[in-house]
């Protein structure tokens, strides 16, 4: 029986994976003194570790990965460079074998209700498509579920699984009218390269529709900040559905079928899906009764310069600085306290790089009193959204957007 | 304009040869498969009554920390997870160990009164 498990498409590399992990449960363990991170949540200590393309990231799991970028490299660039780019992956098999995606073998296969089926290289999609670039923000839906309360099961994030890229690649729109969308076309599926390992487990597909699948947003990115995809982003296609949840983001992308109904694949029909209300909430601890498929970030925005527990001098002027983010409206306004919540001031914002990308906030702070300092920070977007004061619940601990506080001690 | 009869730099002339091209990128494919190699996965599960159990079911499809790293869960959060995994991930966990892996994980991962209370 256990033999059915083997059947498939398993490469070589998966098995000899798996025959290490076989190994693994019987034979000595080796505790790696690896360097670690504690994030500021019962049970948040997390190892740093090193995997390739990446420096040493925060690690929620080892297999399959998921890494989280240490939160002080938001204050560093608007742009998070690839290296320590966050990192989700679902199913066993990931990430994908690097002999199915070296460029000779890759292909990405367009079908379903399309007039003409059509393959492509990373190089034809290069060739035959005007390449388009665009700075917009990936966001795991369960970025800082680690704060619910009450706790919620699920990868027990802090905020750092999120960033901002430059992501040039092909239109999706143009791929899709290359081969010739059916007029009964309703939604349009995605599928990356990693698997699960037992034949039951639901295959990671994700779905959107028809419009905003010809909208002129989405892309097929095979570059991110000027250079490939890292292995453990995507390598060497992804989709790019910028102002939506990571979870749209497919990796190693090579199927996109066109279809003429609502997919109902679990990955759209059971997970990832947030109460049907304004607030995607419900009070703490019960269940909602209706829900949707996750879809658009609401506002968030986060101090990144100071970190908590930071000390500073007193009587010295020190620059605040900061991100905000929203589903694509654009940040209007970023306002600051220094006296957890009392007062506000407006924090001066920064080059605008598209209504996608961070937008970058900063303020002056001159602390007089030699005291304890709670910061805060809260946007608002060009259509009036804002960020609660307490945090939302819904039991799947997405879409988390409070004020956040950043207690600093000036001494 | 002043540069435009300058020669392109000798790296630049290179690339520009197909040959070349070719050669680098096929190589440049090589070097990068060669060198993705996933870190080794450390972590086992914590000892105690049911942790075979774990180890044999669990880690047939992920590493251990997708339990340690949880909060506290009270048996009955267990009890969701695992069928949850049964369920609807399709895992080969036998029915009759059932009682013992939730055991094992509200007692070792969860709320410890919630377990006792059981």
């Amino acid at each position: 029986m256990h033999q059915e498990w083997w059947k498939g498409d398993c490469t070589r590399r998966d098995f000899l994976r798996l025959a290490a992990i076989a190994a693994l449960t019987s034979a000595e363990w080796k505790t790696a003194a690896a360097e670690t991170i504690t994030l500021p949540f019962e049970n948040g200590e997390r190892p740093l570790v090193r995997y390739p393309q990446k420096r040493p990231l925060i690690q929620l799991t080892a297999r399959p990965p998921q890494l989280e970028t240490p939160f002080s490299i938001f204050g560093e660039n608007v742009l998070t460079p690839n290296d320590a780019f966050f990192v989700r992956y679902h199913l066993t098999l990931s990430p994908p074998s690097p002999g199915l995606l070296k460029p000779e073998v890759f292909r990405v296969a367009v079908k379903g209700l399309v007039d003409r089926p059509l393959r492509f290289s990373v190089a034809e999609l290069k060739q035959q498509f005007e390449p388009v670039e665009i700075i917009a923000v990936n966001q795991c839906s369960g970025n800082g579920r680690g704060f619910s309360n009450p706790r919620v099961p699920g990868g027990q994030l802090g905020n750092g699984a999120m960033g901002n890229a430059r992501w040039k690649g092909a239109r999706l729109r143009d791929v899709l009218m290359k081969a010739g969308v059916a007029a009964n076309a309703k939604q349009v599926t995605f599928n990356g390269l990693d698997q699960p390992l037992v034949p039951k487990t639901p295959d990671f597909i994700k779905a959107l529709d028809i419009d905003h699948s010809l909208s002129d947003e989405v892309l097929l990115a095979y570059e991110m900040n000027g250079e490939d995809l890292p292995w453990l982003n995507g390598y060497p296609l992804r989709l790019i559905v910028p102002g939506y949840y990571g979870t749209y983001w497919v990796k190693h992308l090579h199927e996109i079928t066109v279809v003429d109904k609502v997919f109902d694949g679990f990955w759209m029909s059971a997970a990832y899906r947030i109460p049907d209300n304004p607030c995607a909430c419900v009070n703490p601890g019960s269940t909602p009764s209706k829900t949707i498929p996750i879809g658009r970030y609401n506002v968030r925005s986060f101090i990144t310069t100071v970190a908590e527990r930071q000390k500073l001098k007193g009587g010295v002027q020190t620059p605040i600085k900061g991100i905000a983010v929203d589903g694509g409206y654009g940040i209007t306004e970023v306002l600051f306290s220094q006296d957890d919540g009392r007062t506000w001031r407006a924090a001066d914002l920064g080059k605008e790089l598209g209504k996608y990308s961070f937008r970058e906030w900063s303020i002056p702070f001159a602390p007089a009193k030699l005291e304890m300092y709670a910061l805060k920070c809260k946007a608002t977007n060009r259509i009036g959204q804002s960020q609660p004061t307490e945090p939302l619940w819904n039991p799947a601990g997405y879409m988390r957007n409070a004020i956040e506080t950043v207690r600093v001690e000036v001494s | 304009m002043k540069h435009k009869h300058l020669r392109p730099p000798l790296v630049v002339r290179a690339l520009a040869r197909p040959a070349t091209l070719l050669l680098s990128a096929a190589m440049f494919s090589i070097s990068l498969a060669q060198d993705w190699q996933l870190p080794k996965e450390t972590q086992k599960f914590k000892p105690g009554p049911g942790a075979e159990l774990a180890t044999s079911n669990c880690l047939l499809c992920h590493s251990a920390d997708y339990v340690s790293t949880q909060p506290p869960l009270t048996r009955t959060a267990w009890k969701a997870t695992v069928d949850k995994m049964r369920v609807k991930y399709g895992a080969p966990i036998s029915t009759n160990k059932l009682d013992e892996l939730i055991d094992y994980l509200a007692a070792t991962y969860g709320i410890r009164a919630d377990a006792r209370g059981r």
